[in-house]
């Protein structure tokens, strides 16, 4: 990390306060060092949860308990898909936006620089609450990362902690959200109009909206739940007149605006890199914009497609299968965009673009598997066993990991003036192109043939599938490690990046700023034609 | 998994193939050995759920392999290695109106058929036999409440030994999905499912009935099948409901209306035989720590282990415990009535009095505890509400 300082301590003004050292990092308004702030947190995140994921492989490569009692299985799925939606892909992706939103619009930072830095100093607290709770008698919650109600009444001091580690992210979130949404509509450089916007502002801009209105629901239902563990209210018990349900419409009315709240930066990220490698425009510009706005409003008024077997009326059922088939629509007309754009371009295939192919065909395939669990009565074959979990990691995973990965190839050049090894970033994609579809694609066959999710021991007639899956996951996770070390490389000892060293890109930090960009930039806004 | 009267041969159907064809991920020679489709379907809604999902797989593949043909063709046709030159077009209308009406025109074709499958599922009138299902921490309850067999009632626990578990024995054909009381219902009967739970949500799910219904804590939902195959169908929870999420299997039989008749007529007698233990004046303390021994192993073991340690602080300790060595009243309060807020069920609703009297006797006895006292099923019964 030091050697990116490095590069810009010599032709700066210098760092604010004149502070160096860690207090440099702790008081930095800078928009840049925030954003670098939220991808190293969010790489270390990834890493924890990563090794979760592994336990959970590595308990479940045979039948029977070999590494792991149940009880701290189910902390493992707890706390993995905790921390990797709230620690690992949404800071990551705010991490893109700080670096790159003020840039791609022509401002010279966040609007406001001093709650960017509480947005992420929060986070380390959160993290470490979600970590200590291990810690604690009782251990960590056990009860899913959707923390199903009234099963969280039965854990230790543990689910407290990660209930107030949860209203932490949350209001991080919502003052990240805030910036994103104010640096937007306010400090765009004259002459950029919202449709001249690069897309991946478009996208974070829409998903700072769906932050605002759906974090604070997330609060109430973990709220409630505080208050019915330790206050004697009743919310999700039917004993006192509440309703365990309640808790689910209150989380997946949150919970489904999440799914698109991690998806659309994915999208931008990649509608950036496939024009860039394409040597073509985006396609489509503004049919992508009111795609994206539709998909927005549509994912709040379909979350109970994750409640199919909680027994709801027959016309609610249809109307949340309705309306979620027609979130395809949209999701269709950006896909075929994506195709369109390369479709007669002149394509070459460096790692970004490798990562975005990926992205667009297994994101494309982990839509197909969703259309598929959004028709009821197959979904209520399918819920709760392990082809949904292959469908949300197709999604998220092959989704917006690989979308992440390509933008951290795409602009490291850029940020740091440093190339990356090619080489190595190709074996990074191909090793993780594989493994991540020896981990999950067998998934698929497994939740078919009727194999439970969130189970630490399995049937023998499950046994092939999930020893294919562990094998690939540590494939996966040793995968990797390689990318650590391309970065760090990078850092280190990368070749010196060209002035521009995409010749298909062409935003504002591309055409306007030199490489590396200096620690300050666009202190005057820029000219635009 | 399941074993039918006329066993079927595993193949994998059409829809399989295409997924497997699609992403070059199938390995033919697996396909027998592995089970990678739906489970055969025994019922009517499952043979509608098997040929929905074939029709979707085989919608959503051609329109995968016509979608990605495009990209990579453009992959291979339009890269600059091939000196081919960028166009710079960049909209085009009435392509993107096309491209937004048919994918919606794919939905409404996709959505009539399925719409009729959720009517058909949703409708759970007119039954031929009722049973209610309530899920516990970690096991079922099962209430046959209405049509042939009524009356019948019975808790139905995982038989899976400890010891396949932990690996300390081999496992056997039917790991982790056979219990000790299987529900049976007769073939080609409209059946109910009311289910409920009595702690936290479980989810009570068959594959081959294409039957799945969350049991909820203080509420009763419902759904219905009707099988239409002779054989034992095995399935288990599928929503997390604590540590032993992973144990907690459902075994239907279906069985000939005349063999179901035989079935109730032998329930019947049993609940009959267990309705007069209680009114035994005294048991003999053997007796009750033998037969406690087994209640104990069946109920309370997964929590409070065979070494009566315990997992602290969630699950406590019973050797050296305060309540299991103090009054016995006490303890038999809170095997009646459970812990609200902890995995410790209201064991009354479950167990009987003797039962409950040999288990008490047992952990009072068992382990570093020598109290010597006993307690017995009038003991029990005095204190039930």
């Amino acid at each position: 990390m030091s050697a990116v300082l490095d590069n810009h301590a010599h032709d700066d003004h210098g760092h604010q306060g004149g502070y160096g050292g860690m207090m440099r990092w702790i008081t930095t308004t800078n928009h840049k060092d925030i954003g670098t702030l939220y991808l190293w947190f969010s790489f270390i995140m990834f890493m924890v949860g990563g090794v979760m994921a592994l336990v959970i492989r590595a308990e479940l490569f045979s039948p029977g308990l070999q590494v792991v009692d149940p009880d701290f299985f189910n902390q493992m799925t707890t706390m993995h898909g905790l921390i990797m939606v709230f620690g690992a892909i949404m800071p990551a992706f705010v991490g893109f936006a700080n670096w790159l939103i003020p840039m791609q619009i022509g401002a010279p930072d966040m609007a406001f620089a001093r709650m960017n830095n509480w947005s992420f100093w929060l986070l380390p607290f959160a993290g470490s609450l979600l970590i200590i709770s291990f810690f604690v008698p009782g251990g960590a919650p056990g009860v899913g990362w959707t923390m199903y109600a009234p099963l969280t009444v039965q854990m230790g001091i543990g689910m407290d902690l990660t209930i107030f580690a949860v209203h932490l992210l949350g209001m991080s979130s919502i003052m990240g959200s805030i910036n994103i949404i104010t640096t937007i509509l306010n400090m765009r450089a004259p002459g950029m109009s919202l449709m001249r916007m690069p897309l991946f502002c478009w996208t974070w801009l829409i998903t700072a909206y769906l932050l605002v209105a759906a974090m604070p629901v997330l609060a109430g239902a973990v709220t409630m739940t505080l208050t019915d563990r330790h206050f004697g209210t009743t919310f999700f018990n039917a004993a006192g007149g509440g309703d365990p349900v309640l808790y689910q419409h209150i989380f997946w009315f949150f919970g489904h605006p999440e799914v698109y709240i991690i998806a659309l930066p994915a999208f931008g990220v990649v509608s950036q890199v496939l024009p860039a490698f394409s040597r073509k425009p985006l396609f489509g510009y503004a049919s992508m914009v009111y795609a994206t706005s539709a998909i927005a409003i549509l994912s709040f008024i379909v979350w109970a497609h994750h409640m199919y077997t909680v027994g709801m009326p027959v016309t609610g059922q249809l109307f949340f299968m309705y309306a979620t088939t027609l979130i395809a629509v949209p999701t269709g007309v950006k896909v075929f965009n994506w195709v369109a754009t390369m479709w007669k371009g002149s394509l070459t295939f460096e790692t970004p673009m490798l990562f975005a192919i990926g992205f667009l065909v297994l994101f494309t395939l982990g839509g197909f598997t969703g259309l598929v669990l959004s028709l009821v009565p197959i979904d209520i074959q399918l819920h709760d066993t392990y082809y949904v979990v292959a469908h949300f990691h197709y999604v998220m995973v092959a989704g917006a990991l690989f979308a992440a990965f390509a933008g951290i190839y795409f602009w490291l050049p850029k940020w740091t003036g440093r190339m990356y090894d090619e080489t190595l970033g190709k074996v990074h994609f191909w090793l993780t192109m594989i493994f991540f579809n020896v981990t999950f694609f067998v998934q698929h066959f497994s939740g078919l043939a009727g194999m439970p999710r969130r189970v630490p021991d399995y049937p023998l007639m499950f046994e092939m599938w999930n020893k294919i899956s562990s094998i690939g996951a540590f494939g996966f996770g040793l995968s990797q490690l390689l990318f650590l070390y391309i970065v760090l490389k990078a850092l280190r000892s990368g070749e010196k990046a060209p002035e521009l060293p995409w010749e298909g890109a062409d935003s504002l930090e591309w055409t306007h700023l030199p490489t590396p960009v200096p620690y300050h930039s666009f202190e005057t806004p820029p000219v635009l034609k | 998994m399941v074993e039918m009267s006329a066993r079927r041969i595993a193949r994998p159907s059409k829809s399989a193939l295409w997924a497997a064809l699609m992403l070059g991920a199938g390995v033919p020679g697996m396909a027998a050995a592995l089970e990678w489709n739906l489970q055969p379907a025994v019922s009517s809604i499952a043979h509608d759920i098997h040929g929905l999902h074939e029709y979707v797989m085989i919608l959503v593949t051609v329109l995968f392999v016509g979608v990605f043909g495009f990209m990579f063709y453009s992959v291979y046709a339009h890269r600059k290695s091939r000196g081919h030159k960028a166009e710079q077009f960049h909209e085009n209308t009435t392509v993107e109106i096309i491209w937004t009406v048919i994918p919606a025109i794919i939905l409404i074709i996709i959505a009539w058929p399925v719409t009729k499958t959720v009517v058909a599922q949703k409708d759970t009138t007119n039954p031929d036999i009722t049973i209610k299902v309530t899920g516990y921490q970690w096991k079922w309850g099962y209430d046959y409440i209405k049509g042939e067999g009524e009356g019948i009632s019975f808790i139905s626990t995982t038989t899976t030994p400890r010891d396949q578990i932990e690996g300390r024995a081999p496992k056997g054909d039917h790991y982790l999905r056979e219990v000790d009381n299987e529900m049976v219902v007769p073939i080609g009967k409209k059946v109910r499912v009311l289910t409920t739970a009595a702690d936290v949500i479980h989810s009570w799910w068959i594959p081959a009935f294409g039957a799945k219904q969350d049991a909820m804590p203080g509420f009763i939902r419902d759904m219905w099948f009707k099988a239409d195959t002779l054989g034992t169908f095995r399935g288990a929870c599928v929503e997390l409901c604590g540590k032993e999420h992973g144990f907690m299997p459902i075994v239907v039989r279906v069985v000939s209306p005349e063999d179901y008749t035989v079935w109730v007529s032998e329930q019947k007698k049993k609940l009959s035989a267990t309705g007069g233990e209680s009114m035994v004046a005294s048991v003999a303390q053997d007796e009750l720590t033998q037969r406690g021994a087994k209640v104990y192993a069946a109920n309370c073991v997964a929590c409070h282990q065979l070494s009566g340690k315990g997992v602290p602080p969630a699950f406590p300790a019973l050797d050296g415990s305060k309540i299991v060595l103090g009054p016995k009243n006490d303890q038999i309060k809170l095997m009646l009535n459970g812990k609200p807020g902890t995995a410790m069920t209201a064991f009354g609703q479950q167990l009987s009095d003797a039962e409950l009297a040999s288990v008490i006797t047992y952990t009072r006895n068992a382990w570093g505890n020598k109290t010597g006292e006993t307690v017995q099923p009038s003991d029990v019964k005095a204190l039930r509400q």
